[in-house]
């Protein structure tokens, strides 16, 4: 049977997990759905349409970037880096 | 072999001893020094190379040769990297000795997920949908979102070498595996088709040789390097086509951006130019010239469906009106010219009755498009069709293209999250770790792309709508006569209202010359087109490398190793994968060559696909320890079922091939496209895995603490 941590190790992902999700579901589909309506013009494009065409992808880095950051940096509170990484 | 290795240091060898240690952190260190010397070094030699190629334009070197020496020179290094790279080993045949770092296996998958779709294709897309293209711009890199936190951890923490491998050890048994491998080909061997096609037709373009010539001279260039090298060849060539293909995207662009704006980051400043398409868009709607060009559209449009309600009675009386006119001419003796003008028309009348119908209607189609504001593109700033505030029928059709648009983007992206040659290729780097660091280098290394894509689009669309229409047909720039003899298809000018002066209407433009005549009409030299024909070609190999190695990998390590003979040398197994390897290319050689149907509608099925049969049986696998056997297989039959079944009754061609007829309104189902079949095949697959999990016996022990390895990285 696992220990507590590995358990607490889970439910840390699984929250990071689900928050992240959430701003992958806002960015695409919540501004998605509204672009008709974000049609204010930002720096010369729709904010809608730069949204479509750059912002979601810098928010999609943002997630990616963040999501190896935490969990690595967990990785190494816990003791768990790998050898093969390096001290 | 232990089914899940308890290090992240790669699995155990089995019998045989390894030809390579695994790595360590010392050795890691190095090796990456290694590597950023090595492919610095390379950089330079091909910039180097290409301004070479460029100076010798300038003494004479003619078109035809460029050509040639791009495409040797590249297809000749991709196979001399294969030849280097070259191993019998299985760790380094299927998963590159696991020892690929972060950076460089970003780099890699970057190249193995951008096809000749994401090269060519997209930048057309976008420069005739406008703000509906973005949809894949985001589906194609918000999926890696779900491949970072769902599966690439995990998928490296199991550490194994494919796909199927994790179905098979994790629902338990062949049937899962099996499952695993036929959807894993079906959808990686359709992609592959697209990909050699591409490749015929590059190659046909740059040298000028036949397009089934072509098609063996890339798949050669294939095959040595997969064939010899496996992941190992595949991975460092992937980095080197990479490098070429973003170099061939951005060098282009950015010139035309300083041309246009004297910005060099068009991806910054492209709004700007985005605001005076917009404007021009208003005045074009309503020039006169343009309205007569319209006009003269929807007279012919009625014309042509008029005729098309009885075809061989309207075209009996059209050979009648011909024959007459000819006999008129003659009894006139009219000049040799009108005579043989009068005999031309009756010779190019369609032949018969069914003819006459296929034809029409492709011409009634045109010309009710071109009969449409902006030859029947919407505004390129405009988010969807129709017009929520306006008539019932424009609300409908602003619904219909939102509700289109959002699920499309669904698909693409839980199918990149799907499709396996692109989730194998996490299980060569060294640790969870990096495997994470991973994905965050390659969504960077895809959005280089994505993010000028929609800036060339708009670049394209300024210069066409302000520069060339307006123009005098007789002072028409050179590209446009040599595209339109290139193919017709892609490029053609027909001054309709005979004014002498070319309206947007006029103009026919077929998406993919929107890169391939980028250089030529930013007024480039012919050296920079021959550059972004060879990036094309390495978009198109770098996939088809992938693409080939994760079907005979399939069939060589899950079917013929796991399934068949277990107790089979590791030489003998790389041995039949690259036996397979051959068989698979030929056969995709094969069915490029003949040309079925709608490619690019394939590779969209691919996408639902994979979404529909992967995705969920990979992430509840993971993330649910109660899903069991039964619940997966059932999941997967159904997931891929509703998705075929819509596709089958909804696509124009799939439907001719089973037979459906009826109006497709009532196979539909809210109005959603066939290419977004995935959006129902998904929540299915989930659905019906959850409820048949629950009420099948739990998965056993053993399972349940794979998955709880899968979980947590265990300390050493």
């Amino acid at each position: 049977m696992p220990s507590l941590a590995p358990r607490r190790y889970w439910r840390y992902n699984l929250r990071l997990t689900a928050v992240l999700m959430l701003l992958w579901f806002l960015a695409t589909f919540g501004l998605a759905y509204f672009a008709r309506d974000l049609n204010f013009t930002f720096f010369g494009w729709p904010f809608g349409f730069w949204m479509a065409a750059q912002g979601s992808l810098v928010v999609y880095l943002l997630i990616v970037g963040c999501y190896a950051w935490f969990m690595n940096r967990l990785d190494e509170a816990e003791g768990l880096r790998d050898p093969v990484d390096g001290a | 072999m232990s089914p899940v290795p308890r290090s992240g240091a790669g699995p155990r060898a089995g019998g045989k001893s390894w030809a390579s240690a695994p790595p360590t952190a010392a050795s890691q260190l190095h090796f990456k020094h290694q590597l950023t010397r090595v492919y610095t070094w390379y950089t330079g030699g091909f910039l180097v190379f290409v301004l070479l190629l460029a100076v010798l334009e300038q003494l004479g070197l003619t078109r035809e040769w460029i050509g040639l020496i791009f495409l040797l020179a590249t297809i000749g290094l991709y196979a001399a990297i294969g030849i280097m790279s070259r191993t019998t080993d299985a760790n380094e045949y299927y998963v590159a000795g696991r020892r690929v770092p972060a950076v460089y296996n970003g780099m890699a998958t970057g190249a193995d997920w951008m096809s000749a779709a994401s090269f060519i294709g997209l930048a057309g897309t976008l420069y005739l949908q406008g703000y509906s293209g973005l949809a894949f711009v985001m589906g194609w890199s918000g999926g890696y979102c779900l491949v970072a936190l769902f599966l690439a951890p995990y998928l490296r923490r199991f550490g194994q070498y494919t796909i199927p491998d994790f179905l098979g050890e994790r629902y338990g048994g062949n049937a899962a595996r099996t499952l695993g491998i036929v959807i894993a080909i079906v959808v990686s061997f359709v992609y592959v088709v697209a990909q050699i096609v591409g490749v015929g037709l590059i190659t046909a373009r740059l040298t000028g040789v036949a397009f089934e010539l072509g098609v063996f001279l890339g798949l050669g260039g294939i095959l040595v390097c997969s064939f010899l090298g496996g992941m190992r060849a595949v991975t460092w060539t992937q980095v080197a086509q990479y490098i070429i293909l973003i170099s061939a995207y951005m060098i282009p662009v950015v010139w035309l951006s300083v041309q246009q704006t004297g910005v060099p980051v068009p991806q910054l400043v492209y709004g700007y130019q985005l605001e005076k398409v917009t404007a021009q868009e208003a005045f074009l709607s309503s020039e006169p010239g343009e309205l007569q060009v319209r006009e003269l559209y929807r007279q012919r449009a009625v014309v042509l469906s008029e005729k098309l309600k009885d075809p061989s009675a309207a075209l009996a009386q059209d050979r009648a009106a011909g024959e007459a006119q000819l006999l008129r001419l003659r009894a006139q003796r009219a000049s040799e010219a009108e005579i043989s003008a009068a005999e031309r028309h009756l010779a190019q009348l369609p032949r018969d009755p069914e003819a006459a119908r296929r034809i029409w209607s492709a011409e009634l189609v045109e010309a009710q498009t071109k009969s449409q504001p902006l030859n029947g593109m919407t505004p390129h700033a405009q988010a969807f069709a129709g017009d929520p505030q306006g008539t019932e029928e424009e609300q409908s059709e602003f619904e219909h293209s939102r509700r289109n648009f959002l699920a499309l983007i669904f698909c693409l992206m839980l199918g990149t999250a799907g499709l396996p040659h692109i989730l194998m290729r996490y299980y060569t780097v060294p640790s969870v770790r990096q495997a994470r660091q991973s994905v965050v280098w390659s969504l960077l290394f895809i959005v280089l792309l994505y993010f000028t894509a929609p800036a060339l689009a708009v670049l394209v669309k300024f210069e066409v709508f302000h520069t060339l229409v307006g123009t005098p047909f007789d002072q028409l720039p050179a590209w446009v006569a040599s595209w339109n003899r290139v193919d017709a298809s892609l490029l053609s000018v027909r001054d309709i209202n005979a004014d002498g002066v070319l309206q947007l209407n006029e103009l026919s433009i077929g998406g993919d010359i929107i890169v391939l005549a980028m250089p030529e009409i930013a007024g480039l030299p012919y050296v920079i087109s021959g550059m972004v024909a060879a990036g094309g070609l390495a978009a198109a190999l770098s996939t088809a490398d992938g693409l080939l190695l994760t079907i005979a990998n399939a069939l060589s390590h899950d079917l013929y190793y796991k399934m068949i003979d277990p107790d089979a040398s590791t030489t003998r197994r790389v041995t039949i994968s690259k036996v397979l390897l051959l068989v698979v290319a030929l056969l995709g050689a094969y069915v490029a060559s003949v040309k079925v149907a709608d490619i690019l509608f394939l590779v969209s099925a691919a996408f639902s696909l994979a979404a529909a049969g992967l995705f969920p049986a990979l992430v509840l696998g993971i993330f649910w320890k109660r899903a069991s056997t039964l619940g997966a297989l059932a999941g997967m039959l159904a997931g891929t079922g509703v998705t075929f079944y819509y596709m089958a009754t909804t696509q124009p061609w799939l439907r001719s091939v089973f037979g459906v007829t009826g109006p497709v309104t009532d196979y539909q189902w809210w109005g959603i496209e066939p290419i977004s079949a995935g959006i129902f095949g998904v929540p299915v697959g989930f659905a019906v895995i959850v409820l048949v999990s629950l009420v099948t016996p739990k998965p056993s022990q053993e399972v349940q603490d794979l998955v709880e390895s899968l979980r947590y990285p265990a300390p050493r």
